[in-house]
């Protein structure tokens, strides 16, 4: 439930969306219902409904209850969800003193915008931005890539090894993230094979490489290649298709759905992520925002902070207002991302 | 590869043979190419997980620095077992996870269960639950610091002060700190699970209320003998996933308290990153992982209950 900041907990795997089949799908253990499909199913089998039957809706007593509920959800929600956010954005321009005097009063003394361009500039904001960019794409890059060929090579090439590589894969997500901490930082100070003084310290592969080995998104890629519809890539084949032409004109097309969920994955892991680039980016002027957040806040005086917190905020809040359906759906499908 | 994937499983052992011992059919039956496409899986994860993770094994039977490292047996353990603050250390972590449970665990099954019955703007309020998941967590702990203010005119405080209650010292005091911490925590993580919620309410067949009603159920009857006993394989793996999540809590404590006031917040992750990184004479390596691969061997039994639990469910 909440993050360790370094956390690689198994994942709950409901349901790989499949955009080509609109059948039930049952496979392995996990059952293949896409959000989109099973309203369509469910509108077929069924009037839309749920645990109040379209009787009871007309019930007084449960109508005056449901009006309660709407009351209550928007009320809650708002305040637990929006709140806290709408204050950030508020006091992100207002004076030190207003906040901490009055926090609820709405710019008793005018509002202060130079706090923004003060975070942006004074406290470098601009730069740990770029650099928290920099890991989140890079991060996105490598974990699409070891995560498509692994995949491939599991479920479509199938050598020999197949089985073997799979269950080594599938055993690392039995082992909790926190064993490896220490060996991994070992070896990111000295990598094996390279000689005694190179070091990936301060070099954001020691931050893309770890994040690719994630068994989840193997797991999650293989088990919808796994479902592709065999013939079409039998079909390449006899057409003369090679490995690469396979990979790249016809599964990886084919695999648009999940590709988005492991992508929106691996950018919010990286963005978050916290103690482990702490440990491997020693030197500041690398280090991403949620990094120098912590380290600047002594220093900084709280107007401007929360300026710079106000900053932080606002990709990963704009990112999720865009693709909001996205991320619904990674987060229904994919289980508790980080616990 | 020239098989296709359907024969690979049945070919005939003769072939398979004859393949092994021949290193050019290998290569022109596209072995070569296929070892390509694994090659990247297999060196992530043999430098970045399966070697570091026996390397942890290793060396939490050893004293190690940076240059040399010697074979102390079981030392590590008995010095991590003698160490007082690993009793506070676990007994905070089981009271972070067991306030978790109570306080955090029901609300998101309520609300997904609320939601799941309003007709008109579900998408809002998925979207209003899902909004504190999405800010980075350590900008919600250090704007959640700025709330636990504990001055009177700090923002919970103020608050409280318009429901008459006096102010509270939140994260200075040590009974209220770790409650302040599972708060939060909760907060940042409930819009993840009402989501998965929402999906597994989605999966309860329809027809099985139609039953119920049919045997004169009410609403609550509804929710209690079908609602429920249909989500309790989705419930049971949150619960997993949180008591798995919660035992390596780490953010909360650091960025918060640091583990004070006198310890009372310090978890066994901040132990361990107490052991391994905040000596200024080079980390106690060794004890760090002995207390990782005793932490790691009780949550891998908890994981395999999950993964065995999960394999029935869903084929069931």
């Amino acid at each position: 439930m909440t993050q360790t900041g370094f956390s690689r907990a198994p994942e709950l795997v409901l349901a790989p969306e499949s955009d080509h089949d609109s059948e039930p799908l049952e496979v392995g253990r996990g059952r293949l219902i896409s959000w989109r499909e099973r309203r369509r199913a469910g509108s077929l089998l069924a009037a839309d409904r749920s645990i109040i039957s379209s009787a009871e809706r007309r019930q007084p007593g449960v109508r005056r209850t449901l009006r309660f509920v709407h009351v209550f959800l928007a009320g809650s929600l708002v305040l637990v969800g929006l709140g806290p956010l709408l204050w950030l954005a508020k006091s992100a321009v207002t004076p030190t003193q207003d906040t901490l005097q009055q926090p609820f009063r709405l710019w008793p003394n005018g509002i202060d915008w130079a706090n923004l361009s003060q975070a942006w500039n004074d406290i470098h904001i601009d730069q740990y931005f770029f650099n928290t960019v920099v890991i989140a794409a890079g991060a996105w890059a490598f974990q699409l890539l070891i995560a498509t060929t692994g995949a491939y090579t599991l479920s479509i090439l199938k050598p020999r090894y197949a089985g073997l590589l799979n269950a080594m894969v599938l055993a690392t997500l039995f082992i909790p993230a926190v064993v490896l901490l220490v060996p991994l930082y070992l070896t990111i100070v000295n990598p094996p094979l390279l000689g005694r003084d190179f070091s990936l310290l301060n070099n954001y592969l020691a931050v893309w490489l770890p994040m690719a080995a994630n068994a989840f998104n193997i797991m999650l890629v293989k088990r919808f290649f796994d479902n592709l519809p065999r013939d079409v890539i039998e079909a390449a084949r006899t057409d003369g298709a090679g490995p690469f032409r396979l990979f790249w004109s016809v599964v990886i097309p084919m695999s648009k759905p999940i590709l988005g969920v492991v992508s929106v994955f691996a950018i919010i892991a990286a963005w978050k992520d916290f103690l482990w680039p702490m440990l491997v980016l020693p030197d500041p002027a690398r280090q991403p925002l949620s990094v120098r957040l912590p380290a600047v806040a002594s220093q900084t005086e709280l107007d401007v902070f929360l300026a710079a917190l106000a900053i932080a905020t606002i990709i990963p809040v704009v990112m999720f207002l865009m693709f909001q359906r996205v991320f619904l759906r990674s987060a229904g499908l994919g289980g508790a991302v980080k616990g | 590869m020239a098989t296709t994937p359907q024969v690979s499983g049945t070919r005939p052992p003769k072939v398979r043979q004859r393949r092994a011992g021949n290193p050019v059919t290998w290569v022109k039956s596209g072995g070569l190419t296929t070892l390509l496409f694994a090659l990247p899986l297999i060196f992530v994860f043999t430098i970045f997980s399966w070697l570091p993770i026996i390397r942890s094994v290793i060396m939490s039977f050893q004293k190690t620095n940076l240059i040399t490292s010697t074979w102390v047996g079981l030392d590590n353990f008995a010095a991590v077992l003698r160490d007082p603050l690993l009793g506070t250390a676990v007994l905070n972590t089981g009271y972070f996870a067991l306030l978790a449970l109570v306080l955090g665990f029901p609300v998101p099954i309520i609300m997904a269960v609320l939601m799941s019955e309003v007709r008109r703007g579900k998408g809002i309020y998925s979207a209003l639950a899902y909004l504190p998941v999405v800010i980075p967590p350590v900008v919600a702990v250090l704007l959640w610091k700025v709330f636990y203010d504990a001055s009177p005119q700090g923002v919970f405080n103020t608050m409280l002060g318009w429901v008459g209650i006096p102010p509270q010292p939140f994260l200075q005091s040590q009974t209220q700190a770790m409650p302040a911490l599972v708060i939060e925590a909760t907060w940042a993580a409930a819009g993840g699970s009402i989501i998965i919620y929402l999906a597994a309410l989605l999966i309860v067949p329809p027809e099985l209320y139609d039953a119920a009603e049919v045997d004169g159920a009410g609403i609550w009857r509804k929710i209690w003998h079908v609602t429920l006993p249909q989500m309790r394989g989705v419930i049971f793996v949150m619960l997993i996933l949180q008591i798995l999540a919660t035992a390596q809590v780490f953010l909360e404590p650091f960025l918060f308290t640091g583990g004070g006031p006198v310890h009372a917040t310090t978890t066994i992750l901040l132990l361990i990153y107490d052991y391994a990184f905040t000596n200024s004479l080079g980390g106690n390596y060794g004890m760090a992982t002995a207390l990782s691969v005793m932490l790691a061997l009780f949550l891998a039994a908890l994981s395999w209950v999950y993964f065995r639990l999960t394999s029935r469910w869903s084929t069931s």
